[in-house]
């Protein structure tokens, strides 16, 4: 089997443009299955394009994207009830109170014992005494716990999540970055996980992607980037990649 | 792990999950439902007044028994028809749901066929009570008209759905800048399809243009069957023949739109 079979996902010289301007720059990386992986960059980085594309809701200007085997946007359909994603750039319809919301999703997603799946989830995310309210009168940490909710509702092999952590107040943030890793063990299922927390990344990630301007800048563990930049935290590397001071400090050395 | 469903295949189940969806919404806000009765009432009693004034007056329209009221019902099964897809689909827009909908196995083909069930049941909670309005008003039963109304109805609605699945494509492409789209371009269709005169009133070369239109056959033979008391079977079935044509004109438009909104980046931000 090679790497890119035996990869969840698989990214190979990904090129975006949106009329000339660059916003993926031949990009290329593979995520083993079972791992999770944090997707770092300021503003206009590239993160959200480079994980449009791999839902299969971006067509690549050129290269490929492999999702669990199918060649993503072309073969989508193949494999899009075995993935699902949380994102802060879409909402669940506000009217629907939470379990309408999250019945209608998990019918589309073709889950069994919808009833069943929803009160597991309720209890493991806290929203039981949210669930017949409507999604509008929720707090943005409720709100992101129903979106986590949908998330998780097909059990997804492959979980695409931007910013997951958004809006939660330190304590519930932490108590779901808690519940994501016991989700990723517990079914084996591939995660990549866009963020600005540097606190979250090095909690939750056994590997960090660095973007800056479409291009990958730095491709390693916690450990061995901050070993490498000779620094404490993870937002101390983010900084020196962001403000160019990253191969300033490899040359010195 | 997940695995129960290929994805592939066209499902019933996520087209029924798609319609509980809209369902949900349309009995949560009453003033949604108000709306969808509130102005075919009005147009309707407007016309049927205007009617009731003039055949008191004129002798043809004494024997053109409920010619406008005519029209105007069925011009709003094909307003309200192509008006029922269209909203259906921008209250995703307006949702910021578009991405999870995208993202979830539905195919565009279940999502169109979710549009287009909730098409129906808006029109029916919209025009059922204004028909019966129409009879307790002026006595005109629209419901008499049999099977010609069947026939009206499949042409009228097959052509608004033609029109929403094309405006759903702009909106995918182009955002909510294109929304004006959705609620003004069946007005186009109002002066072209005749819907209160014969096509032998506009110019010679505009006649051309009428008559590819398929709503236009549906209203000659309205007035056929009202004024002359014929069904025009044939009508019906070149209405038939133009409205395949147009919908599959409107489908693999939709398709290539999709397939440009992929393209252009457009699916998950689709603000204006």
């Amino acid at each position: 089997m090679d790497a890119q079979n035996s990869s969840a996902i698989a990214v190979d010289t990904l090129v975006k443009l949106y009329k000339g301007a660059t916003a993926v720059d031949g990009i290329s990386f593979r995520l083993p299955t079972g791992s999770i992986t944090g997707l770092l960059g300021g503003n206009g980085a590239g993160k959200t394009t480079t994980i449009a594309m791999i839902m299969g809701l971006v067509t690549p200007t050129s290269g490929t994207v492999t999702v669990l085997g199918a060649q993503m946007p072309k073969d989508r359909y193949r494999v899009l009830h075995r993935m699902n994603f949380e994102s802060p750039y879409v909402d669940m319809p506000m009217r629907l109170t939470v379990r309408q919301n999250l019945s209608v999703f998990a019918q589309l997603y073709a889950v069994p014992d919808i009833d069943e799946r929803i009160g597991t989830l309720a209890v493991e995310l806290d929203l039981t005494e949210f669930l017949d309210r409507p999604t509008g009168k929720l707090s943005s940490g409720q709100k992101t716990r129903v979106s986590l909710a949908k998330a998780l509702l097909n059990r997804p092999e492959v979980l695409l999540l931007d910013e997951p952590t958004a809006s939660l107040d330190p304590d519930t943030a932490d108590w779901v970055r808690g519940r994501l890793d016991r989700y990723r063990i517990e079914c084996g299922a591939t995660v990549l996980l866009a963020s600005h927390n540097m606190t979250e990344v090095e909690r939750l990630c056994e590997r960090v992607i660095i973007m800056k301007k479409g291009r990958i800048e730095d491709d390693d563990t916690p450990e061995r980037l901050l070993a490498r930049y000779g620094r404490e935290t993870l937002e101390d590397v983010f900084l020196d990649v962001a403000r160019g001071r990253g191969q300033h400090r490899e040359a010195a050395q | 792990m997940s695995g129960r469903d290929t994805g592939v295949e066209f499902s019933v189940n996520r087209v029924a999950a798609m319609v509980r969806r809209y369902w949900y919404l349309l009995r949560s806000s009453w003033p949604r439902i108000l709306d969808l009765i509130y102005w075919p009432a009005v147009q309707m009693l407007m016309w049927g007044f205007l009617q009731l004034y003039v055949s008191q007056n004129a002798g043809f329209f004494a024997r053109a028994g409920g010619v406008f009221i005519g029209s105007v019902l069925l011009w709003d099964i094909l307003f309200r028809g192509q008006l029922g897809f269209s909203i259906s689909f921008l209250e995703e827009m307006y949702a910021r749901n578009l991405g999870n909908i995208m993202m979830s196995p539905l195919r565009p083909v279940e999502f169109i066929a979710a549009l287009m069930i909730m098409s129906i049941v808006r029109l029916s909670i919209g025009m059922i009570p204004v028909t019966f309005l129409a009879i307790a008003f002026f006595g005109f039963n629209l419901w008499s008209l049999g099977f010609a109304l069947a026939a009206f109805f499949v042409n009228l609605i097959l052509t608004s759905w033609s029109i929403g699945i094309f405006v759903a494509g702009v909106l995918l492409r182009n955002g909510l800048g294109a929304e004006s789209l959705a609620w003004t371009i069946m007005f186009l269709f109002l002066p072209l399809t005749c819907v209160y005169y014969p096509v032998a009133v506009l110019p010679h070369w505009l006649q051309y243009v009428a008559w590819a239109l398929p709503p236009t056959y549906v209203f000659e033979g309205m007035r056929s069957l009202l004024i002359d008391h014929v069904f025009r079977a044939d009508l019906m079935l070149e209405a038939l023949a133009f409205n395949v044509v147009l919908f599959a004109v409107a489908a693999f438009a939709f398709l290539k739109l999709l397939q440009s909104a992929r393209v252009q980046g457009s699916l998950l931000q689709t603000g204006e």
